[in-house]
């Protein structure tokens, strides 16, 4: 019987594989986006998990929400990365460093 | 009579202003008239108010013209004291200073700051009377300092010349050390009697003779010996004597004029007129009288000597003033202070008149001051050869002069001082010094009148075909200053010596009166003359003519060849007994090193290096380190921020 903990499990791991790619990752910027994405499904997953043990549909109408938000969210992120690979002609996280102080 | 004093200070302050700051609008002939009509003024109303007082009956005055201020009790006031010690002084003051206004016209002729030099000698003037006429401490020191400004200023005359420059500023800085005793002296004076005023301190004299104070610790002072020495250290600034006289041979960067009256005739005598003022206060302090006596017998001898070795004409007028105020000096601490002012008077004259003269011949030479290179000058210039003879001769003290009854009676004044009974250290001292001065100063003064007027024309051809005798503006002086120089110690030396002249303004001790047991004796100014030739001071003056007559006329050759044989001697008299490198390597290399040590380690090592660019420097060092932190990849800012949520919300899981 699949219980509540391997969901938190599951979401945990995809939490911590975001945050891997996002540290490890030192060469892509689409990745990093994409790890980000990862992180909302996987509290998406806290959600529905959660919502479906205590029997309240709020948590899945968040779902939604936070659907929504990522993908306008993912759509400005993108639009971002197509203006600075415009002025800079790469997308290299590495070189991506004109904050360093 | 008080119209007559405040006009008497004020005339020449305000020629002063009128010459200095409107210099250009009146030209030169204004500013010369301006503060000759000035000064003249005041040197008939100074004469006018001597005669009042002398003659006229007057009544001594002491008036408080003006309240400063009031502080906690003690009056600072301007005021004025008049008797007949301050009479005589206001008459020479003025009188040698209206000669030196109209020598300056001709000496100064082309100079390119003539009025200033007028606004200058004219607020020298100004501030001379005030200084002698004042009637309390703060006006005295008001005179003080204005005549060394004015002294600086002077000696600075020629600001393009680096030597001048160096030689104010080192009259101004040797003043400093004389005037910090003169301060604290004074400071002393208000301490023991809450009060400035000469009248008041010397009326509780007793009580301040009567308390001690601890200068060093644990060794008890009596207090008035502290003031008398304090005060005197400022006299020895001042009237430059030993060790505190380096200053004034240097002075004589200055134009002659200035050398002749203010480092001759009147401010170098403000120590010795200060200390007779003073008269109540030293009566009281045998040591304070020992120690004057032995400084000035010091100064008049050591100094005199140098005077031998100057090649320079007016550095030997220079170093035969220090010696003449040594003589003064030694007066005073013998109790003779009427001696020591009678001295004053008539070396203003003949002293103030052989500068003149050594002017008259340094404009003839063109501008040379160098006696080697003069010589025979009597033929072309009379007027000036023969007033500088009656100048040399009264400061021999020849018989007849006005430099014979002064220095004369000086000597044996201190010859019959009450240190023969005291104490006989200082007696000897006193008595060998001023004696051999006398030969001393023969040989020297002749030694340059024979150098300058007779002997080989030693100056260059050029200069032998302009050579003649200097305009009536530069004579004329000459002559009224010779004048006097021949005949007022005659006329005078019995009323001022003997006649009670100063009255109560100079206090004498019973048993320190040496000039009341010559008295007894003294038999007229003619009785006097006739004695001199079997006097030991006439024989030593005769001695001193014919060596130098012997040396330098008959046998030139002789003084090189003394200088070859005591050519050690000879080191120490012309590098002056090496005051100036101990001055300079001692006190003033001392006090540069330390200088550099707080320069290079305080200033530059701690303050600039450790507290300013260290605290800098952490800074930036620790920036250095936090900067590493923001690397600019946005990863690093995830992670952090990762971490952070991940610890607040262990701390919210774990510690809640």
């Amino acid at each position: 019987m699949i219980g509540l903990q391997h969901y938190l499990t599951l979401s945990a791991m995809l939490f911590v594989l975001a945050i891997a790619g996002i540290v490890i990752n030192r060469r892509n910027l689409i990745l990093l986006l994409m790890c980000i994405e990862l992180m909302l499904l996987a509290v998406n997953f806290n959600f529905i998990a959660f919502s479906r043990h205590l029997g309240d549909e709020t948590g899945q109408v968040f779902v939604f929400f936070i659907l929504t938000v990522a993908a306008a969210e993912a759509a400005i992120g993108l639009a971002i990365l197509v203006v600075l690979f415009r002025n800079r002609r790469s997308i290299n996280v590495d070189e991506l460093n004109t904050m360093k102080g | 009579m008080y119209p007559y004093y405040l006009t008497i200070v004020l005339a020449p302050l305000f020629a002063a202003i009128v010459a200095g700051f409107f210099g250009k609008q009146i030209g030169r002939a204004g500013a010369h008239w301006i503060t000759i009509l000035a000064v003249g003024l005041s040197c008939l109303l100074s004469a006018y108010v001597l005669y009042q007082l002398y003659w006229g009956g007057a009544e001594p005055e002491n008036i408080s013209v003006y309240t400063w201020a009031v502080t906690d009790g003690l009056r600072m006031e301007i005021g004025f004291l008049v008797d007949r010690l301050t009479a005589l002084m206001m008459v020479v003051v003025t009188f040698v200073s209206l000669m030196v206004h109209i020598y300056t016209i001709g000496y100064m002729h082309d100079d390119p700051g003539y009025s200033r030099f007028f606004s200058y000698i004219s607020l020298f003037t100004f501030s001379m009377l005030m200084l002698v006429m004042s009637n309390n401490f703060l006006q005295l020191f008001f005179g003080w300092e204005a005549v060394g400004l004015v002294s600086y200023l002077l000696i600075g005359f020629w600001f393009k010349r680096e030597t001048a420059i160096v030689a104010n500023l080192k009259a101004f800085l040797v003043n400093r050390v004389g005037d910090f005793g003169f301060l604290l002296g004074i400071a002393a004076v208000v301490m023991f009697t809450g009060t400035l005023d000469y009248a008041e301190v010397f009326a509780s004299r007793d009580s301040i003779a009567a308390q001690s104070i601890e200068v060093f610790g644990g060794t008890a002072w009596n207090a008035m010996t502290v003031i008398c020495i304090l005060l005197f250290i400022g006299a020895m600034g001042k009237s430059a004597q030993a060790p505190l006289h380096v200053w004034l041979p240097d002075s004589m960067e200055g134009p002659t004029p200035i050398s002749a009256l203010i480092h001759a005739a009147t401010m170098v005598t403000a120590g010795i007129f200060m200390v007779a003022r003073m008269s109540p206060l030293y009566e009281l302090s045998e040591v304070a009288l020992a120690t004057v006596i032995v400084i000035g017998a010091i100064t008049a001898l050591f100094m005199g000597l140098l005077g031998i070795v100057q090649n320079d004409i007016k550095r030997v007028v220079a170093y035969s003033t220090l010696s003449q105020l040594g003589y003064m000096t030694v007066a005073l601490g013998a109790s003779a202070y009427g001696a020591a002012v009678f001295h004053l008077m008539t070396h203003a004259f003949f002293k103030a008149l052989l500068f003149l003269a050594a002017g008259s011949v340094i404009i003839a030479m063109h501008h040379e001051q160098d006696i080697r290179k003069m010589g025979g000058l009597r033929k072309y210039m009379p007027i000036t050869y023969w007033t500088s003879l009656i100048g040399t001769l009264a400061l021999i003290g020849f018989p007849g002069s006005s430099g014979f009854y002064s220095k004369d009676l000086l000597i044996e004044a201190v010859r019959d001082s009450h240190w023969l009974s005291t104490d006989a250290w200082v007696y000897w001292i006193a008595c060998l010094s001023v004696l051999l001065g006398v030969f001393v100063t023969a040989l020297y003064s002749f030694r340059m009148f024979f150098l300058v007027f007779h002997g080989k024309e030693r100056m260059d051809a050029k200069t032998r075909s302009h050579l003649h005798e200097t305009p009536a503006v530069v004579t004329v002086p000459l002559i009224l200053l010779a004048v006097p120089s021949a005949v007022i110690g005659w006329i005078t030396v019995e009323p001022i010596l003997f006649g009670g002249f100063f009255g109560e303004s100079i206090v004498v001790g019973e048993s320190h009166d040496a000039l009341a047991k010559l008295g007894e004796h003294w038999h007229g100014s003619l009785a006097l003359l006739l004695h001199a030739p079997v006097t030991p001071v006439f024989w030593l003056a005769v001695a001193g003519t014919a060596t130098a007559w012997y040396l330098y006329l008959v046998r030139p050759e002789i003084p090189g060849k003394i200088v070859e044989r005591f050519s050690s001697a000879y080191k120490l008299l012309v590098n002056k007994y090496y005051f100036d490198d101990l001055y300079m390597k001692g006190f003033a290399g001392a006090g540069r090193s330390i200088g550099k040590v707080l320069w290079e380690k305080g200033d530059q090592r701690l303050i600039d290096g450790m507290l300013v660019n260290g605290t800098a420097n952490s800074v930036g060092r620790l920036a250095g380190v936090l900067r590493q932190l923001q690397t600019g990849y946005l990863y690093t800012y995830a992670f952090a921020m990762i971490i952070g949520l991940t610890m607040f919300l262990g701390w919210l899981v774990w510690f809640r």
